[in-house]
């Protein structure tokens, strides 16, 4: 009974090592069976562009807004700190690399993993609870194929759009808080921008970058919520887990890429 | 929601994110459409490059007029080795000097070229004839501090040479 007691605690580390290390086999099992399922559901291409639709279109404003803020905040603080070196003339180039390298793809990740990611697991468990998938296997309709696929390609296709569309606000944001409202120099402002900025070595890793947690955010989500427990409670901590599982992913990935490619 | 509609709504997202990408290629990233044919490159060694990049600016008079592409080590004769690629339409004469100057007392380092009187200009190729090498902080300290000891070193002596005779 003591010994018992004593060994629990490293039952149950052992039991949740097994679990995640389950949880990730599965997922590169889902990955593959998406992946030879997409054929299917590319062909009938109207579905992907449904799911753009809810993924990336509705995703719009939340970019456009809070793109803007950070530049604006970008510009804000990085004009304070700059000037007290004398060199606020380099604000564009701050901003501009901030955002391409790190802000732009992350926050935007971010933003996509609650904004759809966890409207995509909500859809899919609450599918799943509701029996349409099984349902649907009846009728020789393969869910992954049908369901899951599609909003897969429409979260991978969605994400770079949006992390582009969010460094673009951000760096109007600097440009208007640098330039319109501190009054800095306008040429001097784009000419440092881009005389700092390299196409492949900024622009192109940065959307590289979202390009991966595209992929990576919509698996997550699309896993969680095929792998959800058929029951409101299910459907609600799969939702949780998709929003929690993607932040930590995204910013390990990033670590990883930046490792990589800076 | 209606076909027609998601299908153009999609369009426009699919546009903004174009736009988006080309906006950052060209007003951010400064990607200018360089064809080999409207360039041309010259050599520039000097003895200390300093803090100076591929992709520092060329500038003649404050204008800039190219790139530097490429810098490398001449392990012959231990000079650096700059490669300036420069716009077809600049062309400087063959005694135009070259030095490696500073963008504000922190800024990036660029080359600028100041044309010669002579006639003849530069061929793509050539090497430029006349350079100054990068101002380098320490150095200046250094030169800085012996000649303000010598300095020291002479006034002490005229105290000396005053108190001899001053009695």
């Amino acid at each position: 009974m003591m010994l018992d007691n004593l060994l629990a605690p490293l039952r149950h580390l052992g039991h949740s090592t097994i679990n995640a290390i389950w949880k990730l086999g599965m997922m590169s099992r889902f990955l593959l069976a998406i992946l030879a399922h997409s054929g299917q559901s590319l062909l009938r291409f109207q579905l992907t562009i449904r799911e753009v639709y809810f993924a990336g279109v509705l995703s719009l404003i939340i970019i456009v807004v809070s793109g803007l803020f950070v530049g604006m905040v970008l510009g804000l603080q990085g004009y304070n700190t700059l000037s007290r070196f004398g060199s606020a003339d380099a604000l564009g180039a701050l901003v501009a690399l901030s955002l391409l390298r790190e802000l732009g793809p992350v926050l935007a990740a971010l933003l996509f993993a609650s904004r759809s990611g966890s409207a995509m697991t909500a859809e899919i468990g609450l599918m799943k609870a509701t029996e349409q998938l099984e349902a649907m296997s009846v009728m020789a309709v393969d869910p992954v194929a049908r369901v899951v696929a599609p909003r897969f390609w429409a979260g991978v296709i969605s994400m770079p759009i949006l992390a582009a569309l969010f460094n673009v606000m951000g760096i109007f944001g600097g440009y208007l808080v640098g330039v319109v409202m501190i009054g800095l120099d306008e040429g001097t402002f784009w000419s440092q921008m881009q005389n700092n900025v390299d196409l492949h070595f900024d622009v192109i890793n940065g959307l590289i970058k979202s390009l991966f947690f595209g992929i990576a955010v919509t698996l997550i989500a699309v896993f969680e919520g095929f792998d959800a427990t058929p029951t409101a409670a299910g459907v609600s901590s799969a939702t949780t887990r998709t929003v929690v599982t993607s932040a930590l992913v995204i910013l390990a990935l990033d670590f990883v890429l930046t490792a990589f490619m800076f | 929601m209606k076909r027609s509609i998601i299908d153009l709504w999609v369009g426009i997202f699919v546009a903004i994110g174009l736009a988006s990408v080309t906006f950052l290629a060209l007003k951010v990233a400064n990607l200018t459409p360089q064809g080999d044919n409207n360039s041309y490159t010259l050599i520039a060694e000097f003895d200390n490059i300093g803090g100076l990049k591929v992709k520092a600016p060329v500038k003649s008079s404050g204008v800039v007029v190219g790139r530097v592409s490429n810098i490398e080590l001449d392990t012959q004769r231990y000079v650096a080795r700059a490669t300036l690629t420069l716009n077809d339409q600049f062309h400087f004469s063959r005694d135009t000097s070259a030095e490696i100057l500073t963008a504000g007392l922190l800024g990036e380092q660029y080359v600028g070229l100041v044309q010669g009187g002579e006639e003849e200009n530069l061929k793509p190729g050539d090497r430029v004839q006349l350079t100054s090498s990068a101002l380098v902080l320490e150095q200046l300290i250094g030169k800085f501090m012996t000649s303000f000891a010598e300095g020291n070193n002479k006034a002490a002596a005229a105290d000396a040479a005053a108190a001899e005779t001053a009695p």
